[in-house]
């Protein structure tokens, strides 16, 4: 079963065909699209690790069937930074040490832009602890997530960086 | 994970058509089903993509003050509705309380009702379990029970429900959309859900290919807005099933109670409407005796079904806080730790 599938990856337009119906969105772009950045943990939506910007918001996209994302647009880690400057979250994690391993690391700086999108959270940690609970850090470098977060908020908050 | 045929229907006629074959499940967000895809719980021969539906994503209020949720409203949408979230409060909150933010942004209205159990059981293959193979027993009994039923459960089956969402429609009198082969029809939820008894897995009234359309809340539901709460006890603070819950929802005038209502959620195979409860509440001031009094009549019926008796006093001391909760009035914002026991008026309460 041959499944045509075309979306916007990182802001280019990807066509694919599909041999397997059974492909996720986290095997498409691992495995096929060699982008490697977007980690598989548990496979099972629990982690976190997986973390994507589908049409803006943040999925598992462990659990999202790849042929399901035609049209869709879909933004990875590796399309966060422009060029050689790092998107403010990334810039804020390397700055508050906000990981140990790191590959929880671009599932929790993709969550986190997915949390700042949605504006539920505020300037609140508990909101903030509360809103990033879908992520998993094994090493437990909660209190630096906790701290970009807080600090990357800042930053995108401001004038120069209102189009970040 | 088993091979399958994937289509992806273009109208609610075509998906129907399509999903009336055997062996056809429908996929919306797929937070649940791609999960038990994935460990071979269920082995769909076709699966059809309903996400593209037009028409089904709406969030509508209704002209005479009720709204319709569109079945493929994402859980994320809806709870962060500001209407919505105004005007059905204790709904919003069940909504946050469930899963992780990731898990809420694909999730489903009509998935959320469809979600199958998490019991351990059905999910682990190598053991017994009625509901995935009818007659072959249920490993839950005399097993791990602390997710397990306490009320309406039978021999075949001590499965419980997994939905917070459920258990808030529930108490606000919520009705079901479907759409089939022959037309349209609509369910009260209270009447959408089977009990185990000796055919645990018949789990909702639906006939194979149809298709929940939306879900719909009465303008009566909204008249509880100023005192309405989920409580959710879980091994977790977050991004965890309920042990048990609790939705409450009060009418009060003159410090009285006028209308209460009240549903349990993780006590049984589908979310528990405690009418007996409710009745007792009504004229009544709110006070600690009297919804220990009301919690204990919504138990009244429960049995442990293992090693679980512990899950009938925790479901009154959490019904009986939940209606002291929506006593002290709907905050005017949801908690940081939405349905939380360490969500306090002023912050959390931190173990």
């Amino acid at each position: 079963m041959n499944l045509p599938v075309s979306f916007n990856l990182n802001g280019v337009t990807r066509d694919v065909v599909l041999d397997d119906p059974r492909m996720t969105l986290l095997d498409l772009l691992r495995e096929r699209l060699h982008l490697t950045g977007t980690k598989k943990g548990c496979d099972r939506g629990q982690c976190g690790a997986c973390t994507v910007l589908l049409d803006g918001r943040r999925v598992n996209s462990c659990l999202t069937l790849a042929a399901s994302c035609d049209g869709a647009e879909i933004l990875t880690i590796e399309g966060l930074a422009k060029g050689a400057a790092l998107h403010p979250m990334q810039a804020a994690f390397i700055a508050h040490d906000a990981l140990q391993c790191g590959f929880c690391t671009p599932g929790q700086i993709m969550s986190a832009v997915g949390l700042l999108l949605e504006g539920q959270a505020g300037d609140d940690p508990e909101r903030i602890r509360e809103g990033m609970s879908g992520n998993l850090c094994r090493c437990g470098a909660y209190d630096g997530i906790t701290a970009a977060v807080l600090e990357a908020r800042h930053d995108l908050a401001a004038p120069d960086q209102a189009a970040a | 994970m088993k091979n399958f045929d994937y289509v992806r229907p273009a109208t609610v006629t075509d998906a129907i058509a399509a999903a009336a074959a055997p062996g056809a499940v429908y996929l919306a967000g797929g937070t649940n089903l791609l999960d038990l895809m994935k460990g071979d719980v269920l082995r769909p021969s076709r699966v059809v993509d309903i996400t593209r539906l037009p028409g089904l994503d709406a969030i509508e209020s209704l002209p005479d003050g009720g709204v319709r949720i569109g079945a493929l409203v994402r859980n994320a949408v809806l709870a962060h509705d500001a209407d919505f979230a105004k005007r059905f409060p204790a709904v919003a909150e069940a909504l946050l309380s469930g899963a992780s933010p990731q898990l809420r942004n694909a999730a489903t209205a009509g998935g959320n009702l469809l979600q199958r159990t998490r019991c351990a059981y059905f999910y682990d293959t190598a053991s017994a379990c009625n509901k995935r193979d009818p007659g072959a027993g249920c490993g839950a009994r005399g097993g791990e029970t602390r997710l397990a039923a306490i009320l309406g459960w039978s021999e075949h089956c001590i499965a419980t429900h997994p939905s917070d969402f459920c258990v808030s429609l529930l108490a606000l009198d919520a009705v079901v959309e479907i759409a089939g082969k022959a037309g349209q029809r609509e369910v009260p939820l209270e009447d959408f859900y089977a009990l185990p008894g000796d055919t645990p897995q018949r789990e909702t009234v639906l006939e194979p290919g149809e298709l929940i359309t939306a879900v719909r809340l009465p303008a009566e539901a909204a008249a509880f807005s100023a005192h309405a709460r989920y409580l959710k006890i879980r091994d977790r603070t977050s991004y965890a099933f309920a042990v048990v819950a609790a939705a409450a929802a009060l009418r009060m005038a003159d410090n009285k109670i006028v209308e209460a209502r009240l549903a349990l959620g993780g006590v049984a195979a589908k979310p528990w409407r405690a009418r007996a409860a409710e009745a007792l509440l009504i004229g009544e001031r709110p006070g600690r005796e009297i919804f220990r009094h009301a919690a204990e009549a919504a138990l009244t019926d429960a049995k442990p079904s293992g090693d679980n008796g512990v899950k009938i006093e925790l479901a009154i001391r959490a019904a009986a806080r939940a209606l002291a909760l929506a006593a002290a009035g709907t905050p005017a914002r949801i908690p940081a730790l939405p349905a939380s026991p360490f969500a306090v008026p002023n912050g959390v309460l931190h173990v």
